[in-house]
This record gives C-alpha cells, sequence and structure tokens, in this order.
C-alpha cells in the first residue's frame, strides 16, 4: 500500500450473529491527516476502530494501517499505533504516572525512557497535581487527558480515538480539539470518531458519515453542505413593507422561488451560480431601490445535511431512539 | 480541574518502532501491575489471608477437641496439612476473578492493543498469582507456629512440602484461568467457583481423616488429590497422619508421588485448554 495512506480500508463487512455491524465499507486517511468517522449511536464506529486496531476481525474486506495488513500483520500495526478506546481503559487502580510508564514499557520503551516519557506527558496534559494519585479519583475530564496522552505515550504514527470528547464539558472539548490540531501539524495521522458535527467539521479534513453500518456521505464539510441543498442567497431588507419587492426581484435573479422569512426580514433563494448569484442579486435590489442590511451566501449546517442523509436528527439518542451501541 | 490548559504536545512521529523486549519482560511488567493491584484491594485479598487463618483457629478450636487422629498425635498439627491444601486450591479462585474483572474492565482490550508478547497477559496473571499464593502459605505457618504446629521433619523435607505446595498452586491457576475465560463475569467466577472448588476441598482428608468417612465418599475422597496433597504435607512436615494400611488404595500409599502426578496432569491438560478457552473469550 502507498505510503500515502495511514488507513486503508476497503470492503470491511462486519456481524454479530444477524446484525449486521459494518455493511461494507471504504475509506482511508491520508498520511498526515485527520479523517473523522461521523455517525449516530450504533452506526459502526466502534466496529470500524476495533478492526482496524487489530482487537477485532472483518468477516470480509482487508485494510491497512501504516502500511501494515491489520489481518496478517496485527504486531506490526500495534507497535505504531495509539488507541484511545470509546470507554477510557486507563487502569483505575493505578496512579496516572504508573499507568503511563506501564503503558511505555508494554510498547516496549526500557524503564528510564517509559518514565522521562511519562513526566513529559503529565506535564503537557496538566496532569503533574494528580500524576501520583489513583486514576480512581480522576474527574471524568482528566481521566479522558490521560486516556489521550497514553495514546501518545510511544509517539505513534497512527491515532485512533474512539469519541474522544464525549463526556467533556465545552471548555475541556476546546482543549483537547487543540491538542489534536497540534498533533496533526507534527504529523500524526488520525482516524477520529464522532457524533458531534461541529467536531468533525472542525477538526478533518474528511469526513465519513456513516449510518447502519453504511457510508451516507463522504468529502469535506463543504463538500457534504453543497451536496445536498447547495449554496443559498439570503438578504436581509431594512424596511419589513418592501419584503414581497426583494422576493420578487430576488426570484427574477435566480429563476428559483424565493421564500420569505418576515420574522427575520429575510428573503431566501437557491444561489445556483454562488457568488455570481449574489453580485446579480445586489445589482437587481440596487436598482429596485431596496435597501438591504445584511447579503450573504449560506451554506446549511451540517446539522441539516445529516439530517437529510440519515433522516433523522443527529442525535436520534435524544429523540428517543434506543441506542443500539455498546 | 478547570484552571487546567493542556500545552502543546511533543508527538513527533518515531520512524522506527521499539524493539521487542520479549515474553519475560511483557510478562514482568504484567505480573507487576497484579501485584500493584493486590496492595492497593486489600479487601480482594480475605481469601489469601484472613480466610486461611481463620479456618485454622475455627478448626482448630471449635471441631479441634472432637476430631481425633487415628494414630495419635495433635489434631491441631494434623489440621495445618489440610488447610495448606485446601488454600492451594483456591489459588485458582484468585486468577479466575482477576482474569474477568480484567475482560469486564476492558483492559485485556487494551493490552491487546499493544505491541506485547503473545502470552503474557496470562504470563503476567499467572506470576501474579503464583506469587500471591505464598502470602496465605506463609501467614498459616505463622499462625500454625502461633497455635502450637510444628515442623518435625528436615528442613529438606519442610521445603520438598513447600515446593510441592507451591507446585500445586501452579497447576491450579490453570485451572484458574480455564475458569476465568469460560465464565466471563466476576459474578459468574464467584458464584461457580464456589460450588466446584468449595466441596472438593471437603471430599477430602482436609479437615478429618478419610477413614471415617462412609461408603462411596471415602472412595472419592481417597483419590480426591486434595487429601493426597494434604497427607503429603503432613508426612513432609512430620505431622501426624493417618497411618496407612495395605488395604488403603494406591494414592493413600504414595500420597507424594500421586500428587506430583495431579500437579503434572492438570498442567498438561488445562494449560493447553485454558489458553484455548482465554483466546476464544477475547470478543473477536
Ligand atoms: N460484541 C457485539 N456483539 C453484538 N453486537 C454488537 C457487538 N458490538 C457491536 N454490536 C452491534 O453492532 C452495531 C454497531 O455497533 P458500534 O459499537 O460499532 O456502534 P457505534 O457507532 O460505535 O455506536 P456508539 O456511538 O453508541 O458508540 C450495533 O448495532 C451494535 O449493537
Ligand atoms: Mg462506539
Amino acid at each position: 500500500m502507498p505510503d500515502e495512506y495511514a488507513v486503508y480500508a476497503r470492503g470491511l463487512v462486519r456481524r454479530y450473529g444477524a446484525k449486521t455491524a459494518l455493511a461494507g465499507v471504504d475509506f482511508e486517511v491520508k498520511t498526515g491527516s485527520v479523517t473523522a468517522i461521523l455517525g449516530p449511536n450504533g452506526a459502526g464506529k466502534t466496529t470500524a476502530v476495533r478492526i482496524l486496531t487489530t482487537l477485532s476481525e472483518a468477516d470480509e474486506g482487508e485494510a491497512t494501517v501504516a502500511g501494515f495488513n491489520v489481518r496478517t500483520h496485527p504486531h506490526e500495526v500495534r507497535r505504531r499505533i495509539g488507541l484511545a478506546a470509546q470507554d477510557a481503559t486507563v487502569d483505575p487502580l493505578l496512579t496516572g504516572r504508573e499507568n503511563l510508564v506501564m503503558l511505555g514499557e508494554l510498547y516496549q520503551m526500557g524503564r528510564g525512557e517509559a518514565k522521562s516519557r511519562a513526566a513529559e506527558l503529565l506535564t503537557e496534559f496538566s496532569l503533574d497535581d494528580a500524576a501520583d494519585r489513583k486514576v480512581a479519583g480522576y474527574s471524568g475530564g482528566m481521566r479522558r487527558r490521560l486516556d489521550l496522552a497514553a495514546t501518545l505515550v510511544a509517539h505513534p504514527s497512527v491515532l485512533f480515538l474512539d469519541e474522544p470528547t464525549t463526556g467533556l464539558d465545552p471548555r475541556a472539548r476546546n482543549e483537547l480539539w487543540g491538542v489534536l490540531a497540534t498533533l496533526v501539524e507534527r504529523g500524526t495521522s488520525v482516524l477520529l470518531t464522532t457524533q458531534y458535527l461541529e467536531e468533525a467539521e472542525r477538526l478533518a479534513d474528511e469526513i465519513i458519515v456513516i449510518d447502519h453500518g453504511r457510508i451516507i456521505a463522504r468529502g469535506d464539510a463543504r463538500q457534504l453542505k453543497r451536496e445536498i441543498g447547495g449554496d443559498h442567497v439570503h438578504v436581509v431588507v431594512v424596511d419589513p413593507a418592501r419584503l414581497n419587492d426583494a422576493a420578487v426581484t430576488l426570484s427574477e435573479v435566480t429563476g428559483a422561488h424565493a421564500v420569505i422569512e418576515a420574522a427575520t426580514r429575510a428573503v431566501i433563494a437557491p444561489a445556483a451560480d454562488g457568488v455570481q448569484t449574489i453580485v446579480r442579486a445586489a445589482q437587481a435590489l440596487g436598482a429596485a431601490g431596496i435597501a438591504v442590511e445584511d447579503l450573504s451566501l449560506r451554506q446549511p449546517t451540517l446539522d441539516e445535511v445529516f439530517l437529510e442523509l440519515t433522516g433523522q436528527p443527529a442525535n436520534a439518542d435524544d429523540a428517543g431512539v434506543p441506542a443500539g451501541g455498546r | 480541574m478547570t484552571d487546567t490548559t493542556i500545552s502543546r504536545p511533543t508527538a513527533t512521529v518515531r520512524t522506527e518502532p521499539y524493539r521487542s523486549r520479549g515474553l519475560l519482560h511483557d510478562t514482568w511488567v504484567i505480573a507487576r501491575r497484579g501485584l500493584t493491584h493486590l496492595v492497593r484491594q486489600p479487601e480482594q485479598l480475605t481469601d489469601a489471608t484472613i480466610q486461611p487463618v481463620m479456618f485454622v483457629l475455627l478448626f482448630a478450636y471449635v471441631f479441634g477437641g472432637a476430631i481425633a487422629v487415628p494414630g495419635g498425635g495433635e489434631y491441631r498439627e494434623f489440621l495445618m496439612g489440610g488447610i495448606f491444601a485446601q488454600t492451594v486450591v483456591f489459588t485458582a479462585f484468585g486468577v479466575a476473578l482477576s482474569l474477568a474483572t480484567d475482560r469486564k474492565n476492558q483492559a485485556i482490550d487494551r493490552f491487546r492493543s499493544l505491541p506485547i508478547a503473545r502470552g503474557a497477559v496470562l504470563g503476567g496473571h499467572a506470576l501474579t498469582n503464583l506469587l500471591k499464593s505464598m502470602l496465605p502459605i506463609v501467614l498459616m505457618s505463622l499462625c500454625g507456629l502461633a497455635i502450637g504446629w510444628r515442623v518435625h521433619s528436615s528442613i529438606a523435607d519442610a521445603i520438598l512440602g513447600y515446593a510441592l505446595l507451591l507446585g500445586f498452586s501452579f497447576a491450579m491457576i490453570w485451572v484458574g484461568i480455564l475458569l476465568g475465560s469460560v465464565i466471563a463475569t466476576p459474578e459468574g467466577v464467584t458464584g461457580t467457583g464456589f460450588v466446584v472448588l468449595f466441596p472438593l476441598t471437603f471430599m477430602a482428608s482436609t479437615f478429618v481423616p478419610t477413614r471415617t468417612m462412609p461408603g462411596l465418599l471415602r472412595v472419592v475422597a481417597e483419590w480426591n488429590p486434595v487429601t493426597t496433597l494434604s497427607d503429603a504435607a503432613r508426612i513432609l512436615f512430620g505431622n501426624p497422619n493417618t497411618p496407612v494400611v495395605p488395604e488403603d488404595p494406591w494414592s493413600i500409599q504414595h500420597p507424594i508421588a500421586y500428587s506430583v502426578i495431579w500437579i503434572v496432569a492438570i498442567i498438561v491438560i488445562s494449560a493447553p485448554l485454558a489458553v484455548r478457552a482465554y483466546e476464544k473469550s477475547l470478543a473477536k
């Protein structure tokens, strides 16, 4: 497999009894980039991560990680990856430092090197004060930070993060995002899973949207948005009395039906030619003498994209759909 | 924790991963973790500390007066060999429990994602529990000494006695791994272990001579390795033991040899089965 890809998966299928957790998915992570797998509960995110990290085997399909086939060379894969599983798997009875030292040694570092690496990471992740306390007494955020530190012990070239910010408060989440950005800057390739559209949009170069074990869309955030709905021109008029005139003008410019949102004094119409549409709209509105407060090109939010693609809100969990995950 | 900021990590990517340090290294790292667990959870150690000491005291003082040792001698001295044997059999419990707990906490999965030698996880558990099994033997020896138990044999015999107990411990570790792999939850292990192992240690010469047992039970007890292990310990420590008569079965006539055969048989049979059951139990 070319070095171009840190992760390269083709046709992955995984069944649990009658249940198909992955129904044949293809995806890849380009070396040095971040790919996000975005999907609701039970979509198959963890299943994919477990296959790629050698914890589970695919029923069909092939995958390489860091250039090695996960099925035939699992040990070589393990030497080159870091994994933060969905449920924190740091040892609650050990201290933060003991956890990191042990992992370092199991990553085959010498004890001295493992100790200095642990100290380094504890400082970087602001865990110095808690370093010698049992993890059982850590807060959720501290545990997650330790979890992330643990994945970095042996300087992995590919990082797998299964829902890394689930359960974190917005501040801790922001911090973690900062860390991930830095990692990527330094050449680490990352595959992360998430249920948060914002997270995928913010961190990932490429987003794979999966649902029920199938990829239903892929691309960067802009492409995904464009794929459905496309851009809209969005006009806010100064005088509500001119809303109808503005709608007529916009319809003429775009050749499509313009919608009035009276509450926000807005008129919205599809912008088939993107910025060109905006320019023509501005000219036409000016010529008609309609005062405009705001004129912009808008993309649908990723939430709207998700709703469109999966037919259900992104947080299906909150909507009462039973969670299928483990 | 809110006054924290994560600084920019030194996440340089290593071009070459670390060279493997081998099975023994990895086994020791995992065993050390297990030992730390024991120290940090003293309440989990009751099966290796309070329980055997309690049995010594209970049987010595409560039943001691009512049980006569055929051939004479102090019951307290007779008792010790039996309780040593019982404790050694219970080694299986601890292994099964720690393995099931690790699976439940997904620690096993964590280890499996690491570049460690195959067998290191089981090796680590085995080593931890072998070391752990020395604790009750030492404690009980001290407790025994306090209530009047003495080693009357030679030092060489005594060492052989302790070695035999440890050997049996080691064999029971594989039974424990088998148990912990077949039964997935810590709760299940506790239940099943109790039902299987407890009667095994009572249908034996552990606390009372087999000679007083009725018909079939006596046959079972006479061939039960817990009986011969108890008897072997008594003989090697120079403690009172039921005198052997020519009508006794081979096992009773040769308790040391019979115990060694069991140790070897358990290891040869259950170690491969245990490893296979363990690997099968990993949710692939
Ligand atoms: N060990 C298992 N045994 C049986 N079914 C499983 C197992 N693991 C996963 N599944 C099923 O496979 C499907 C995908 O599960 P998976 O854990 O990959 O989802 P996920 O996208 O990670 O969900 P979540 O967001 O809840 O973590 C689910 O329907 C789940 O019930
Ligand atoms: Mg999951």
